[in-house]
């Protein structure tokens, strides 16, 4: 199951009211509880045809809050990268300070590298999204505050 | 990128367009279990087809030229997402034989024909003279530019017979053209249009065709695979026209000998093979006077498709699909079978009498049903039509054992159709469909501006 997937599972059971969710998908199957839902509704599933590939436990936070400040958006539909080649030191962390121009991230379309700058002056708050996440034109990259 | 066998379906398809036509490629993708990936703007982000998609991507901002154009967008977005193939749709960049060639070239395949023959068909001098030398009657004319000694002129237009018509070669649009109905008018109308052609266009060229003055729009469909397979689907009639924009098209064309429409088919099956087409295809002819006359080739899915899915039962999004996969033709020619009539009205999101576009939100949203009744539209209640594309958010297409049928449904079907909040065409086609020359059929792509021209005159 993609990450893409796995982002909306959660954002379903963040914005529903319900404790768990569970998916099977051919092989794969997942499992999202919230945080605040007790142990005891936790039930055994049968066995069926397959055995679970992949389970995946993911606590949801009950309130999610992004941090203040300017969010740098994709300019391109690509794959994002937080350092210029794999196991390079990534361009930024959270709480890195910035000055317009720095290099943020990379996205790579087609082959080619693009780098993503800082627009303004600041110090970095969050990081929205994964190394190696496809992004679309005008998802949220990074926030600068 | 994943590999798939030849002849099996793609896993995965992603679909380079939006509105109506978006959503018609979707549905035959879903209906053979194909997984679809849809890119869009910014300002198509709450499009039906987009929520219904396994996979969106969102690949530039509202103007065409920065996301529906953006074949650097458009190719990143088919990598990200995996997917096998690109459908192209129609308009944008599906005649853009460079994209079909980036498409291909970056591993994936373009669902229409190969690229060079795009770009055969997009040049429409060099598609005339393929198409000539393919058996397609063409309409008659100079071959090329005129000479410059009046005797070969002469000789030229009493070959092609009058009335002809003078055009510039850098003209167009209705520019730089004079039509000569004797033969003592003819020299002089010649260095007239030369010499302001050389003030217009900078270009003094000019060439000579048979004026065509009531003519029939007549297309004939095609569908080829890979395997040498060649069938025609009839022919539609696109003659109730605007400046050159259709607003009715129908399928069969009424009253032209059976004869005469098996024949041009057979031919534009014949120049398939000859030019070893791929995908569906149209080929666009004028009529007059019993004969055919080619104008262009269509290279793609065209809006009107729906008449023609009607008439025969084939579902030709599914067949471009399957041609595309590399599967054969589970058609023959001799399963091809008309059958009924079918007619399909364009709803524009514009003004009735001015023709300005009407985007905006629609505050209710009523589609028609029942018998022989299809609606191809993406908008639902409360839709934001955008500004930034052409004006069409659907079409009704009514479907009867005869003609008449078919258009006493549309008239219902019309009628119970509700769009508010923006203006539409509706009432325009409401008219159209109680003119007496429409309903006698056969009239001439100049009808509607004539007709429209009159009641000027007598308001």
């Amino acid at each position: 199951m993609d990450l893409r997937k796995l982002k909306t599972l959660i954002e379903l059971v963040e914005s529903s009211g319900i404790a768990e969710l569970e998916i099977a998908e051919g092989e794969e199957r997942v499992r999202i509880t919230r945080a605040l839902a007790p142990a005891a509704h936790h039930h055994p599933l049968p066995a069926q045809h397959a055995t679970p590939m992949q389970m995946a436990h993911v606590p949801v936070p009950a309130v999610v809050q992004e941090p203040e400040g300017h969010t740098i958006k994709s300019p391109m539909v690509g794959t994002f990268y937080r350092s210029a080649s794999p196991g390079a030191k990534a361009f930024v962390d959270i709480g890195d300070s910035v000055q317009a121009g720095d290099p943020l991230c990379i996205i790579e379309a087609m082959k080619l590298m693009n780098e993503i700058e800082a627009d303004r002056a600041g110090v970095v708050k969050a990081i929205l999204a994964e190394n190696g996440q496809a992004v679309e034109y005008g998802q949220p990259l990074v926030i600068i505050g | 990128m994943a590999n798939k066998s030849a002849g099996q379906l793609f896993d995965k398809v992603l679909i380079a367009n939006r509105g109506e036509i978006a959503l018609r490629i979707q549905r035959a993708c879903r209906e053979m279990a194909i997984k679809t990936v849809v890119v869009h703007s910014e300002a198509d982000a709450d499009a039906k087809y987009v929520r219904l998609a396994d996979e969106s991507v969102c690949i530039g901002p509202p103007p065409s030229a920065q996301s529906y154009l953006n074949i650097p967008a458009i190719i990143s977005a088919a990598e990200v997402t995996d997917a096998q193939a690109i459908h192209p749709g129609y308009g944008f960049l599906s005649e853009n034989a460079d994209f079909a060639e980036k498409v291909e070239k970056s591993g994936f395949v373009f669902i229409g024909p190969r690229p060079d023959t795009i770009r055969l068909m997009g040049d429409k001098v060099n598609a005339k003279i393929a198409m000539a030398k393919a058996g397609i009657p063409i309409v008659p004319g100079s071959e090329g530019a005129l000479p410059d000694d009046p005797k070969e002129i002469l000789k030229i237009a009493r070959t092609v017979k009058y009335p002809v018509i003078v055009k510039a070669a850098g003209g167009g649009g209705g520019r730089g053209m004079r039509v000569v109905h004797t033969e003592a008018a003819l020299l002089p109308a010649v260095s007239l249009t030369r010499s302001e052609a050389g003030a217009a266009f900078g270009n003094p060229t000019v060439y000579l065709e048979k004026y065509l003055d009531k003519p029939r729009h007549i297309e004939i469909q095609v569908l080829a695979d890979e395997h040498k397979n060649v069938v025609y689907l009839f022919e539609r009639d696109c003659s109730m026209q605007r400046r050159h924009q259709k607003i009715i098209e129908e399928a069969p064309a009424p009253g032209i000998a059976l004869r005469l429409l098996t024949r041009i088919g057979e031919r534009c099956v014949e120049a398939c093979r000859k030019i070893n087409y791929r995908g569906a295809g149209t080929f666009e002819f004028l009529y007059q006077d019993d004969e055919f006359f080619f104008i262009e080739m269509n290279t793609r899915i065209q809006v009107e498709h729906p008449v023609s899915e009607l008439i025969t039962g084939i579902d030709i999004v599914q067949q471009q699909i399957r041609v595309a996969a590399g599967q054969r033709l589970t058609i023959r020619q001799r399963d091809v079978v008309r059958r009924g009539h079918a007619i399909e009205c364009r709803i524009n999101a514009e003004d009735p009498d001015t023709f300005a576009p009407s985007p905006g939100r629609i505050t209710s949203y009523h589609a028609p049903g029942g018998p022989g009744i299809r609606v191809d539209s993406h908008v639902y209640h409360n839709y934001f039509v955008p500004p930034n594309y052409d004006s069409m958010i659907g079409k009704v297409i009514a479907y009867g054992d005869t003609r008449e049928q078919a258009i006493a449904r549309m008239r219902v079907a019309l009628s119970e159709m509700v769009v508010e909040g923006i203006k539409t065409n509706i009432p325009l086609h409401q008219e159209l469909l109680l003119d007496d020359s429409f309903l006698r059929g056969g009239i001439t792509i100049h009808y509607l501006e004539q007709r429209m021209a009159k009641r000027k005159q007598t308001a």
